[in-house]
């Protein structure tokens, strides 16, 4: 395989972007253990109890972590999406439908964890406010297109139709996130936010942001491991996949 | 510290059984996702010897 003439495009390559993964998920998956370790300690261990909710608000260290991941794993899947759709960059197309799992498991978990909240704080697992229906659509623009990129046969044509929803799915983040100020909702107002002093203990804040960079480095690692078999499902029929192979067996 | 025995840190102040069922949950889907994910490089992998195999079969 020759090197590609432009170094800008050089992860566009998929063969490049397999070694790369590859060296990456054994340091995703490291950075993921020990801030979550951390993470849970200081969660568990060292936050205080809440004065209003008691020991029940310990969820906070899973569910917001995971409610911001979700989000975040949307507007990523619908970057690359589109990279590898304008670009015509299968590479990027591959990425995008590798991170998309895990921002649906990420969107569950939200809305799961939030249930266990709501039932002892609010009285309820479930209602029809404004956040939470959100949340609820976002899970499934993840399983549209899911079930979209899967049901077309032509690979660039499922990236290209892949890529057009979830675009337009995109518009749903910012709802979600600011339909607690737009609306009167049961959920609470952003815990935290740039523009304002956290409404909580310093411990419980360090808690939240070490849970939210382990989630972070856990949807890196998974991702990774989850494009590399993408990668090889694809490039089957190349001679780079061949090579690899046939190395694999040596060893 | 916030707890004075085991038992008093897996009820959770009354509340254990909303709080570890958000927690066993997220441990569960966290642990099954990498799982499933190496399965797919491993079949993957196993697809890809298969398909060299057939074709330097079919050359010499």
């Amino acid at each position: 395989m020759k090197a590609p003439a432009l170094r800008l495009f050089a992860f566009a390559s998929p063969a490049r972007l397999y070694r790369l993964a590859g060296w990456l998920v054994p340091l995703c998956w490291l950075t993921a253990l020990v801030l979550a370790g951390v993470g849970l300690y200081m969660g568990f261990f060292v936050a205080p109890t809440d004065a209003t909710q008691g020991e029940v608000y310990r969820i906070i260290f899973i569910h917001v972590p995971a409610a911001w991941m979700s989000m975040l794993l949307y507007l990523v899947m619908a970057f690359w999406a589109g990279i590898g759709w304008a670009f015509n960059a299968r590479a990027a197309s591959m990425l995008a439908q590798s991170i998309a799992p895990t921002g649906a498991m990420f969107t569950f978990l939200a809305l799961w964890t939030g249930a266990f909240w709501g039932k002892p704080t609010w009285g309820t697992y479930w209602v029809w406010d404004a956040r939470l229906t959100t949340e609820l659509i976002l899970l499934f623009l993840y399983l549209g297109y899911i079930a979209l990129v899967n049901a077309i046969d032509d690979r660039r044509r499922a990236d290209q139709a892949g890529a057009l929803l979830a675009l337009v799915g995109s518009v749903n983040v910012p709802i979600i996130y600011f339909s607690v100020k737009w609306w009167n909702t049961l959920h609470q107002g952003a815990s935290v936010s740039l523009t304002m002093a956290p409404k909580m203990a310093s411990t419980m804040l360090t808690a939240m942001l070490l849970m939210s960079l382990a989630c972070w480095a856990y949807a890196f690692a998974v991702v990774f491991m989850r494009t590399r078999a993408h990668i090889l499902e694809r490039e089957s029929h190349t001679t780079w996949v061949a090579e690899l192979v046939q190395a694999k067996i040596k060893a | 510290m916030n707890w004075n025995s085991a038992a008093d840190f897996f009820a959770m102040g009354g509340h254990g059984y909303f709080v570890w069922m958000s927690y066993g949950a997220a441990a569960l889907l966290m642990a099954a996702e990498p799982l499933l994910a190496r399965a797919r490089h491993r079949q993957a992998m196993r697809v890809a010897a298969q398909q060299s195999d057939n074709e330097s079969g079919g050359e010499s």
